[in-house]
């Protein structure tokens, strides 16, 4: 129920204008819009597949701010474990 | 490939693994069900049970459509597939599944036209160029592509095209995760939630579970980082009390979930008063059928379908093992008579069932001494 | 075996199926279950690509293979060329140089004599460019719908080719696993020629001879070859399963040390399939002394096409026969034989 890649929508398909052509790493297939009919992707946006359909958009700015978040992660960690070095430091004394 | 290898980045990993090291509390056992196959699928795909601190186990969900499909059903379609006019249809996932006369393919073998199909859409491609033959499609899957069965069907109705029709093993998966938490023997502390399904449902469904159960839910998506992030938004709930649905997923799963898709399947579909689920026996509402309006695409309808009751044979414990109430390796059959290549259960047979992940990953690991995982040449 | 006993068929499936034919476990299965106890005297040790024979102190390589692909033509080549470079291909990385070449051909009632004309030339002039020679064949019409157009069969035989000494039995834990270029080229080309799954790529069949590279790593590290094998159906990790089971170690593979092209990669993901599993025809994978990877690699490189090789993984005591894959981040999974045909999935 879950295999579901991103896709580059690159062109629409002139006849049918719900189904796509959309691109995997260099693979393209016809892809189903229907479900995204309320708010109709175009060429340009990259859309979750699952069954050649696609089922979602993918928000670029919430993929970036994920990134973000996890990025601080290791910020944060790194910080942390400077801290308590400090910590240690100033008992020992 | 953009949308995935930012999500396999090494360094961001191994920071993510760090703050769950941090965040685990020493001496604590945490029990986190991954509801999803194909989450179950990513855990060994990826090798993240590795990566993970052992006091945190991870209980495979029932969330895999194949596994849960009582063979009476595999038998009904089958039987559907012996009048010599139709052509059986499938995902790649159904073809090896045993039914009590023999999987979809080893019934190909015998001179039935089984045709492997990647989409519903494909399907009825075949109804179209073949007008003389009667093309069915045996559907399963979750809410993640009983949208998709739906659009098709309604493209079928709205072309008049009159040879072809669904056998519908749609499942919902609110009410097997209730039937989960009902269990007695279930001791959970938190679920990491279908990313793809919600991309349907939306994350409200899951309301329930934080509120009356009290367990953090976070729904996540499928990639090393969104597992190992919804990990840590977990222990971060339960270190802070909280017991809260998370969307780890947004960039993909809108919270209200997918509108035009829950019209497509409410318009197509209606519940079933109650379906049986292996391993969970009958649970009401928890399965599809086609609404009357799409009765001639019913292949339920259109034939004369058995309805055979198959219980799995009676070494088998494939019912036991998907609940989660034993492990694969605790089943009789495993690794004897039951393996990828002999299948007796859907759980051996499907990528994402826990008997097949756990036979091609545990146990042969465990066989021999481990070896260390990292490599360096 | 005591001469007089009935051989022991223990190959109890009660009915052929494609899996048999993939070159997986269901394959070894009537293998070493079916043709070995009765054909092999019970022999049927370990597989390899090539006999290996001794007539009057000359030691020879003998190779038979069928060839049923559909569709007939595709892109990069044509059953014609996979007939040829197959065969070779299987001499090669046994460690021969192919000399002469039989074929027989089942043809279909009905065929067009354009269409076979056309695959005979692909074979003569495969044969031309590896410099080997037709000396026979056979050729048998069968009705129309008896068999699907044409099917070819080439049997090779070939010369040792000096300095190589080549055994499972002498992988050593430390030794260095190659592949000579991309992997599932072949299989992903044939899948979407096929058209039953709507998918387009711009890939073409990577059929060739692998002679060339087979020399070049002869003369370079001849001595310290320890094992090759040509990855065809069932992939890379079928080959790599079979030799962790006739050596008992493990074979380390590190996931994205392996070579391949994002359109491959692209169809794997999209259809849920393991590159690991996909059929090739112009690769082989080659085990090497450790000290001798790096000339390995260089030595590729001075063949034309050789130049995407690359050191994928290493030979190592446990686990125990199995083949190990890991990933970037400290992750690993045991990569399995192939069971039966890849076959698409959407869970």
């Amino acid at each position: 129920m879950c295999l579901a890649i991103p896709g580059l929508i690159v062109s629409l398909v002139p006849e049918f204008q719900r189904l796509a052509v959309v691109e995997v790493s260099g693979v393209r297939r016809r892809v189903d819009l229907g479900l995204l009919e309320d708010d109709m992707p175009g060429p340009g946006d990259w859309v979750l597949i699952h069954v050649g359909f696609a089922m979602s958009r993918i928000s670029q700015h919430e993929a970036e701010e994920q990134m973000r978040l996890l990025r601080m992660l290791g910020e944060e960690g790194a910080a942390i474990e400077e801290i308590r070095g400090y910590d240690s430091a100033v008992q020992d004394v | 490939m953009r949308f995935v290898d930012e999500f396999r980045d090494p360094d961001v990993i191994n920071h993510t693994i760090e703050e769950i090291q941090r965040l685990c509390e020493p001496g604590r056992h945490y029990r986190f069900m991954e509801v999803c196959g194909g989450h179950t699928h990513a855990i060994y795909r990826f090798g993240l049970k590795d990566l993970l601190p052992d006091n945190i186990e991870l209980i495979h969900g029932p969330g895999c459509p194949v596994c849960v499909l009582p063979m009476g059903r595999i038998d009904d379609g089958l039987k559907l597939g012996e009048r010599p006019d139709l052509i059986f249809t499938a995902f790649g996932d159904m073809m090896r599944v045993p039914g009590a006369n023999g999987s979809p393919l080893e019934h190909k073998a015998r001179g039935m036209d089984v045709r492997i199909v990647y989409s519903p859409s494909d399907a009825l491609t075949l109804a179209r160029r073949n007008p003389d033959r009667h093309v069915m499609f045996f559907a399963i899957g979750f809410e993640t592509t009983a949208p998709s069965t739906a659009l098709v069907l309604k493209r079928a109705k709205e072309e008049g095209i009159r040879n072809f029709s669904v056998f519908c093993n749609h499942v919902t998966i609110i009410p097997a995760i209730r039937a989960i938490l009902d269990s007695p023997d279930m001791r959970l502390d938190a679920f990491i939630g279908p990313g793809h399904v919600s991309t349907v449902i939306g994350c409200r469904p899951y309301e329930w579970i934080a509120r009356d159960e009290g367990k953090p839910i976070v729904i996540s998506g499928f990639e090393p980082l969104d597992m190992l992030q919804s990990v840590v938004m977990i222990l971060r709930q339960l270190r802070e009390g909280r017991a809260e649905v998370e969307n780890q997923y947004r960039r993909v799963v809108p919270w209200e979930g997918n509108r035009a898709a829950l019209r497509a399947m409410s318009e197509v579909f209606a519940l079933r008063p109650f379906f049986e689920w292996r391993g969970l026996g009958f649970i009401s509402q928890s399965a599809l059928c086609l609404r009357e309006s799409y009765a001639a695409w019913d292949a339920e309808q259109l034939f004369q379908v058995a309805g055979v009751r198959v219980t799995d044979p009676k070494a088998a414990q494939c019912g036991e093992v998907l609940k989660g109430v034993l492990k694969p390796h605790q089943c009789k059959l495993f690794g004897r008579e039951c393996t990828p290549e002999r299948p007796v259960g859907a759980l051996m047979v499907s990528s994402e069932g826990s008997c097949a992940a756990y036979y091609n990953y545990e146990h042969r690991k465990g066989l021999a001494a481990a070896g260390s995982a990292a490599t360096s040449f | 075996m005591p001469n007089g006993s009935p051989p022991r068929i223990r190959f109890r499936d009660p009915q052929i199926e494609m899996s048999h034919g993939a070159g997986g476990k269901a394959t070894r299965r009537l293998i070493d279950g079916l043709f070995a106890p009765l054909l092999l005297n019970g022999s049927g040790s370990h597989l390899s690509d090539a006999a290996i024979l001794e007539i009057d102190g000359v030691r020879i390589a003998l190779t038979t293979d069928g060839f049923v692909v559909t569709p007939l033509v595709f892109p990069g080549g044509s059953i014609g060329e996979l007939a040829v470079n197959g065969t070779v291909n299987d001499l090669a990385v046994s460690g021969a140089r192919a000399s002469a070449l039989l074929t027989t051909f089942v043809l279909e009632e009905g065929l067009p004599s354009a269409v076979l004309e056309a695959e005979v030339r692909a074979m003569a002039a495969a044969a031309q460019r590896i410099g080997v020679h037709f000396v026979g064949g056979d050729t048998k019409v069968v009705e129309h719908g008896k068999v699907d157009q044409l099917y070819i069969t080439t049997t090779g035989v070939g010369r040792m080719i000096p300095g190589l000494s080549l055994s499972p039995h002498s992988v050593r834990p430390g030794d260095r696993v190659l592949v000579s270029g991309p992997i599932g080229d072949h299989g992903i080309t044939i899948l979407l020629a096929r058209g039953e799954l709507d998918l387009e790529a711009d890939l073409r069949s990577d059929t060739r001879s692998v002679l060339p590279m087979v020399e070049a790593l002869a003369a370079a590290v001849g001595p310290s070859i320890r094992w090759m094998r040509d990855p065809t159906r069932g992939g890379v990790a079928t080959s790599l399963n079979e030799l962790a089971l006739d050596c008992g170690l493990a074979i380390h593979i590190a996931e994205e040390l392996v070579p391949m092209r994002d359109e491959v990669r692209g169809a794997c993901e999209i259809l849920g399939l393991d590159p690991l599993h996909i059929a090739n025809e112009g690769q082989f994978l080659v085990v090497v002394d450790r000290l001798a990877a790096d000339a390995a690699l260089v030595a590729f490189g001075t063949v034309p096409g050789g130049e995407m090789a690359r050191i994928i993984g290493e030979v190592r005591e446990t686990p125990a026969s199995c083949v190990l894959v890991t990933t970037p981040y400290g992750g690993s999974r045991i990569v399995d034989m192939l069971v039966g045909d890849p076959l698409p999935r959407i869970c």
